[in-house]
């Protein structure tokens, strides 16, 4: 890991000046307020804040799930602000994976379903699907149980499948709503490690929500604080810079 | 998204609230039936008032005259366009052209005389005609006591009923019970009578055929004799047929086959004007009777008969105001049938506006992972795709078997009142395929606001809360 990859200086994300504002009765929330910055290709960056700073609303913005309100935000070179419809659902589709607190996986479904769900909507073919969808949970560590509903697993098997299903497109992001917010310190260990894993292997950009500042340091390359929508401290991680294979701090 | 994945996932939908959704598919099916039904009586009605019309012949049948015969009647008006003297003669040449015109079943003479029949010694003077065998396997002689002739030279009569009630004495008075043909035909099948009747004799004469065109005074030089003849005769049915049909040869009390009565050359009413044609061996006759195809098909095949130079005579297509009428019949009927449709989409509309409710959630997931509005719109559409065409399948086997009991039902009733079973209920097989496919667009259309509503769905909104 002595090479630094061109790749990296290629900006990944940038917002621009990027607000959304809720508009409730008289007043006026701004859940995110002018906010501006720039993440490079396969950066791991954390997002930290109080809560009701604005952090999912600064992820759903980049993640196309929502739109900005004023400001622009560019995703791999594309204003999402300017996107149809139709153009932010593919966005969603190819270029951004999704896990979240609450894993959200369709209870009616089984893992390997769930998993393979945004194949379908790729339209390809149901034979390539479950082998990719086979390799997918491997890469996770879920190789049993893929039969069973999300009700029969346990937190972390869950968050597994989530982030098995986030890279069945092989996306360039990785967006990470505190994904070890439902799972007990162990468990959340093992899922950060992995999600370290495709941002180191595969390379994926990674933002990641959270509010436990240590769990931050300890694997995100660059901190960003919010609070009140606003930007209030954007720094490089140097606990984790110094010294990647540190334990767990209290 | 594939259409294949599109129906697995509606289907797989549909499964995760079974209860709700097959109470929806059958509120469609109740609706599907009840539409199938009334139609299917509505088409069946009215294949049996059609049947009813054809079978009473009044529109099949184009009677055909000779136009020379009215010469007879005015002399001197030949305003008519074709001069009646030019006109053919109505004779066995021109009736076997008659026969070969497109759409026409057979074409045959109408022979019919008065003569006397004697039956146990009592002489009874009555209308005779001539049946074509065709007849044997038309559904004019069904409800007859006995046979129909044995063959087309048979020596045998069938009488008509009231012919039958007075050979027996039996004439009905007027108040008192009709006697079934049964009872009639009983006492008289079987048995014979002599017939009683003038041959007319051709006697060629002596060869000055000169005059190129017939004149009047060539028509009186025509000689003829007669002969009185005897025939025995063997009754071998009784027919309750109406006397007043339009189908000639019923209209008389007493029936021969065709091909003998032609045989013996009956001095008929008009045959002092048939003999026009001096010394033609080929008869001549003043009516033929023309059976046409359908009844659609009167008017083209009269048509080509007034261009040959003959006078045609119809009741004009009656079928096509009894067809406007059962349009309109079968109208209302449909109206009253879509209504429960009309009810059952309402309760599609109202089932996917809950699925949206409960799968709110589900519907965030699918649109965070990469589902279009279109995706998701289309599997709504799909559920309710799938509920249209089961619900469609359901109902018109439900309707088919609420018509099959409708029918037993009444044919139970007719038959307790001694009538012939009918079939008052019909289900064409478009029937079956447009009712299914107007169950599938009924459903589609009820899924267009809750597919629009659902795709639609904000998922920030929809995730935001567990
Ligand atoms: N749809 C909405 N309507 C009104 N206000 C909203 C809406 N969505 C978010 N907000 C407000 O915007 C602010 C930011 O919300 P957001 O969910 O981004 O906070 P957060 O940083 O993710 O908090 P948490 O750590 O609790 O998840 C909050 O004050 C919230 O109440
Ligand atoms: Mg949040």
């Amino acid at each position: 890991m002595t090479t630094v990859s061109p790749l990296t200086s290629k900006v990944a994300i940038r917002t621009e000046n990027v607000c959304r504002h809720y508009a409730m009765g008289e007043s006026l929330i701004r859940a995110v307020d002018g906010i501006s910055i720039s993440i490079p290709s396969a950066e791991f960056v954390a997002l930290l804040g109080t809560s009701g700073s604005g952090k999912s609303s600064l992820l759903n913005l980049i993640a196309g799930l929502d739109r900005p309100t004023s400001g622009a935000v560019l995703v791999e070179g594309n204003n999402l602000a300017a996107l149809s419809r139709e153009a932010l659902a593919r966005h969603r589709l190819r270029t951004v994976g999704m896990v979240f607190q609450s894993f959200n996986l369709i209870p009616s479904m089984t893992v390997i379903e769930n998993v393979e769900l945004p194949l379908r909507f790729a339209e390809v073919d149901r034979s390539q699907r479950d082998s990719l969808a086979r390799e997918a949970l491997e890469r996770v560590g879920l190789s049993r149980r893929l039969d069973h509903r999300p009700s029969e697993l346990s937190g972390g098997e869950q968050q597994r499948t989530a982030l098995a299903r986030a890279l069945i497109n092989r996306p360039k992001l990785l967006l990470a709503d505190e994904p070890t917010g439902n799972l007990d310190s162990h468990t959340g260990t093992e899922i950060m490690n992995l999600i370290r894993e495709f941002n180191e292997s595969l390379g994926m950009t990674v933002v990641m929500v959270t509010h436990e500042r240590a769990l931050a340091e300890q694997y995100a390359q660059r901190l960003i604080f919010l609070a009140d929508g606003k930007l209030v401290d954007d720094q490089p991680n140097v606990v984790a810079a110094g010294a990647p294979s540190q334990g767990g701090r209290a | 998204m594939k259409a294949y994945d599109l129906a697995e996932l509606a289907v797989r939908n549909l499964r995760e609230s079974v209860l709700r959704n097959s109470l929806t598919t059958v509120g469609i099916s109740v609706g599907v039936a009840s539409l199938v039904a009334m139609l299917s009586l509505g088409i069946g009605l009215q294949q049996m008032a059609t049947r009813r019309l054809v079978r009473s012949g009044l529109f099949d049948t184009v009677v055909v005259t000779s136009r020379r015969d009215l010469r007879n009647f005015n002399r001197n008006d030949d305003a008519g366009g074709l001069d009646p003297a030019q006109s053919p003669v109505l004779d066995e040449p021109s009736r076997q052209k008659i026969e070969q015109l497109p759409n026409v079943v057979e074409a045959y003479p109408d022979l019919r005389f008065i003569t006397s029949f004697t039956f146990e010694d009592k002489p009874h003077l009555t209308m005779a005609a001539g049946v074509p065998f065709s007849y044997k396997t038309n559904d004019a002689f069904e409800g007859i006591q006995g046979s129909f002739f044995s063959s087309d030279m048979a020596s045998e009569v069938i009488l008509q009923k009231t012919f039958a009630a007075e050979l027996l004495g039996k004439t009905q008075k007027p108040g008192t019970e009709e006697t079934p043909v049964a009872e009639l035909a009983k006492p008289l099948v079987g048995k014979e009578m002599t017939m009683r009747y003038q041959e007319k004799i051709d006697v060629p004469p002596a060869s000055d055929v000169n005059g190129s065109a017939p004149s009047e005074s060539a028509e009186a030089a025509t000689t003829y004799s007669i002969q009185s003849h005897e025939l025995k005769l063997r009754i071998v049915g009784v027919t309750d047929l109406d006397p007043d049909s339009m189908r000639g040869p019923v209209r008389a009390r007493i029936l021969l086959p065709l091909k003998l009565l032609q045989s013996l050359h009956v001095m008929q009413p008009t045959g002092m004007r048939d003999t026009t044609q001096a010394t033609s061996k080929t008869p001549t006759y003043s009516t033929v009777s023309v059976r046409v195809k359908n009844p659609g098909k009167i008017q083209l095949v009269e048509d080509s008969i007034k261009k040959m130079g003959f006078n045609t005579f119809s009741i004009l297509d009656a079928t096509r105001s009894v067809r406007r009428f059962f349009t309109v019949l079968d109208l209302f009927l449909g109206i009253f049938g879509s209504l429960a449709l009309a009810v059952a989409s309402i309760g599609i509309v109202n089932t996917l506006v809950m699925a949206i409710l409960e799968r709110r959630r589900e519907i965030g997931i699918m649109k965070a992972i990469g589902a279009s509005d279109i995706d998701v719109k289309k599997l709504f559409f799909a559920e309710a795709g799938v509920m249209g065409a089961l619900g469609g399948a359901l109902g018109v086997a439900l309707g088919w078997t609420i018509g099959r009991v409708i029918n037993l039902g009444t044919n139970v009733y007719l038959r307790s009142q001694d009538l012939a079973p009918e079939q008052i209920w019909f289900v064409p097989w478009w029937l079956v395929g447009s009712a299914i496919a107007f169950a599938i667009v009924v459903s589609l259309l009820s899924g267009l606001y809750p597919a629009a509503r659902a795709a639609r769905l904000d998922p920030v909104q929809a995730l935001r809360y567990e």
